[in-house]
């Protein structure tokens, strides 16, 4: 139920309902959307940004936020830990116990080598938890691996590296029947066939989803097999700083117990971050989809030790992040809420766009709505717009929402809100990180050997906007290709000695671009004690 | 000006607005969570938690992060439960009856009180899943259990000492591997990709320029 100031425009969202839903908005040109997106999306805010003055992406602009943590201390200087002391020896060190570390650890661990995952909160606690909309694959007879690329190659404005991308279209199917086979419950038909819908951008329906609780789902079903392979995961557990090798290969890293604040080393023949994302860090200022420890921590530990970012300055802004009530601003509203025929109207009842617009154009076209044209909707916590769910129940027919997107209905109801029956005010939420560290094909980075990436911390599968979807894939196709890479990798390595020299040598680095900073990094959780003012 | 409400954790008094989550009201206290917090959304299960209200009898569960602070709410997190997770080889057990009796027999000893359900923070009917483990109808068990996030509080309330998360992940596996009917257009399309089938089309579209990838993208046929 909404209080007496929706009421108004509640009854515009209404009265047009009908025509709203025969509506059919036109997509935008190649040019207005680029006009759109330089004028409305908070990647083009230059004064949000700030070039790093030293390090492997010297002289590139990054989000602030990032760029201070990116040049920050570590946390630890290198007479403080015995690298004599080894807790941990393994021929696979994972970092990170989302989806992608995960896939990677279940590959290692297949291929036989000795693995281990290290994670900050638990196995699962983790962004690959909360995807909701599904995984792209182009399994049906009308759609092709090429027809895939060519939508995520344009999405993300023809910026992705070729190589990455083809290989995540072409290993898409495989790794959705690994998936399968593993136990995940697709949604099927009767006779099989997956039941998969469009998203933003795609000019197939391809997304395959488990209701809306797929990258639980998915993260759930690879957690168990991780448990039954008995796999070691050490959790509530963080890296905080890689160690290389005498001849500067990554060899480890430096853990952290969350609890108790005890160092360790683990001492490791490759090592793979699967860190996953940065929405924790709020950039501009943003609320965030993502899960607690999404603080970039991947991103810092890699360019400490040399490895280096690919379009570190893209950020994805999910178009549709719950604005209302207070208790979940931010939170997620999956993009299938649109797949399934809800549009996005404004506070006169208006659709102002076509629902499938790419997240960055759509994100900044509902920027645009709530600021320039005001014709967003206040609900004390900023401007939103209506995104109007009971259309789907009248395309779909009754039940299809309880069907398709419980946890939506969930989510809501918690407040007060029947999404059958009124709609729902949004406005963008920082979710992806579409940047991240720099990989080949074979999942390494091609500046530190052994060093391998996989997940939401690699960039340049996606280019510069990442689809709905092809997200929960890479963590899949490139957490399972880092695993196998990596383990093949450890069979033949001699390790030289253990250092953490690089730690010096990153702060004289520092000292001779001038920076000073007293800020430590990783960031490892973000800090919301007093967050809500206390007057 | 938010209203006040005063709260207590673990037993300690502090007083909040009353429009915050359980989470966040405990990190308006001063706490820097770092156990009993992951998702932050209602996915993970992470921050089961057991609660009273002043002079109710009745004590109650849910997700901190999904559930509004009240006026003289006794909070206590569950951020941790003993669970038992059994292992066992996916590629070598059978959807039937006997895997449950072999891995979690205890699930026969249910003495149906309920307990299980009425605690369930995502409000499942989790004796019912139970019950449809125990009698091996595992799509039933996958479904009914289905927005399970295995935060563990039916299984601290089970004077039976059955781990349902853990029967219900079980059973979901079961279910998504062998009981759900397979999809021939994946592994027709796995099969042509193995062979080479989209070879050609992938070198083409990784030689083409940007100019030529910009015209194909913006002329690309969109299926309604
Ligand atoms: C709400 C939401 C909805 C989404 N919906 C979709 C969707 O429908 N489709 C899609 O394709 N994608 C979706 N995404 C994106 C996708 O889920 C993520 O990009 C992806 O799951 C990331 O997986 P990952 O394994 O790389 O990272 P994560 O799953 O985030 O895992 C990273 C792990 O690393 C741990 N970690 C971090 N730092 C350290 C450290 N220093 N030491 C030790 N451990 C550390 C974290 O705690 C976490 O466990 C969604 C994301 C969100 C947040
Ligand atoms: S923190 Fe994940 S369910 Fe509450």
């Amino acid at each position: 139920m909404y209080s007496a100031e929706f009421q108004k425009s509640l009854h515009e969202v209404e009265a047009a309902r009908e025509a709203n839903i025969a509506y059919e908005p036109a997509r935008m040109s190649a040019e207005d959307k680029e006009r759109l997106l330089e004028a409305y999306h908070p990647d083009y805010k230059k004064t949000e940004f700030e070039k790093l003055q030293f390090g492997p992406n010297k002289g590139d602009v990054v989000p602030r936020e990032l760029c201070e943590i990116l040049q920050a201390h570590s946390r630890i200087t290198a007479d403080q830990i015995d690298l004599n002391d080894v807790r941990y020896d393994v021929d696979v060190l994972i970092i990170g116990g989302g989806g992608a570390g995960a896939s990677a650890a279940i590959e290692a661990d297949r291929a036989g080598a000795s693995t281990m995952i290290v994670t900050k909160l638990r196995i699962g606690d983790a962004n690959t938890m909360m995807a909701e909309g599904g995984i792209q694959a182009a399994d049906k007879p009308n759609d092709s691996p090429a027809i895939h690329f060519l939508d995520a190659f344009g999405g993300g404005h023809f910026a992705a590296k070729r190589e990455l991308l083809a290989k995540l279209v072409c290993d898409a199917p495989e790794a959705i029947q690994w998936l399968n086979e593993l136990g995940v419950e697709f949604d099927k038909t009767s006779d099989g066939t997956m039941i998969t819908t469009h998203g933003g951008g795609t000019s197939r329906k391809r997304m395959h989803a488990a209701k809306d609780y797929s990258g639980a789902e998915i993260m759930r079903t690879l957690r168990d097999e991780v448990l039954n392979r008995g796999i070691n995961v050490v959790d509530f557990t963080a890296a905080i700083e890689l160690i290389l090798d005498d001849k500067g290969n990554a060899a480890g890293a430096v853990l952290m117990n969350m609890e108790t604040k005890e160092l360790m080393v683990a001492r490791a023949k490759t090592v793979i971050i699967a860190t996953g994302g940065a929405g924790r860090m709020h950039y501009q200022g943003f609320p965030t989809s993502n899960h607690y420890g999404a603080t970039a921590d991947g991103l810092v530990l890699g360019y400490r030790v040399g490895a280096k970012l690919l379009y570190a300055d893209t950020l994805q802004y999910h178009p549709t992040g719950a604005a209302y009530p207070s208790q979940i601003f931010g939170a997620l509203v999956t993009e299938k809420v649109r797949s399934l025929g809800a549009k996005l109207v404004n506070s006169e009842g208006r659709v102002f766009m076509h629902p499938l617009e790419t997240r960055d154009v759509a994100a900044a076209s509902i920027i645009r709505e709530c600021s320039d044209r005001d014709k967003g909707i206040d609900t004390g916590n900023g401007k939103a717009v209506w995104l109007d769910t009971p259309m789907i129940e009248r395309i779909g027919g009754e039940g299809t929402i309880e069907r398709r997107i419980p946890a939506m209905m969930r989510m809501f109801a918690n407040y007060g809100i029947d999404i059958r029956k009124e709609p729902i005010l949004v406005y963008p939420t920082l979710h992806y990180q579409n940047g991240g560290l720099d990989i080949n094909a074979d999942g390494m980075t091609p500046n530190v050997e052994n060093l391998f990436v996989a997940g939401e911390a690699v960039g340049g599968i996606h280019g510069r906007n990442r689809l709905m979807g092809n997200s929960l894939l890479d963590i899949i196709v490139f957490g399972r290709n880092a695993g196998k890479n990596a383990a093949a990798k450890s069979r033949n390595i001699e390790m030289g000695m253990l250092t953490l020299d690089h730690i010096a040598a990153f702060d004289a680095e520092r000292e001779k671009a001038g920076v000073k900073t007293s800020a430590v990094s990783p960031r490892l959780l973000p800090d919301y004690t007093n967050r809500h003012e206390r007057t | 000006m938010d209203k006040m409400v005063n709260i207590f954790l673990f037993g300690k008094k502090y007083e909040v607005p009353d429009n915050l989550t359980i989470m966040c009201a405990m990190e308006y206290a001063g706490y820097q969570l770092v156990r009993g917090c992951g998702c932050r959304n209602g996915f993970c299960g992470a921050c089961a938690t057991i609660y009273r209200i002043k002079g109710d009898r009745e004590l109650k569960v849910c997700l901190a992060c999904q559930t509004k602070v009240e006026n003289d709410m006794y909070i206590a997190t569950l951020p941790f439960f003993p669970l038992i997770k059994q292992v066992y080889d996916i590629e070598n057990i059978k959807p039937e009856q006997q895997i449950m009796m072999q891995l979690y027999p205890e699930i026969y000893a249910c003495i149906g009180c309920n307990a299980c359900t009425k605690s369930c923070t995502q409000k499942l009917n989790v004796m019912q899943y139970i019950a449809y483990a125990q009698r091996g109808d595992f799509k039933s068990c996958a479904e009914e259990s289905f927005d399970c996030v295995m935060c563990g509080v039916c299984s601290s309330r089970c004077p039976a000492g059955i781990s349902h998360p853990q029967v219900a992940m079980l059973a979901r596996r079961l279910n998504g591997k062998y009981l759900a009917p397979k999809s021939e257009h994946l592994e027709s399309r796995v099969a042509e990709i193995k062979d080479g089938t989209y070879d050609e089309l992938i070198e083409a579209l990784m030689g083409k320029t940007i100019e030529e990838m910009k015209e194909l993208y913006n002329h690309r046929d969109i299926e309604k």
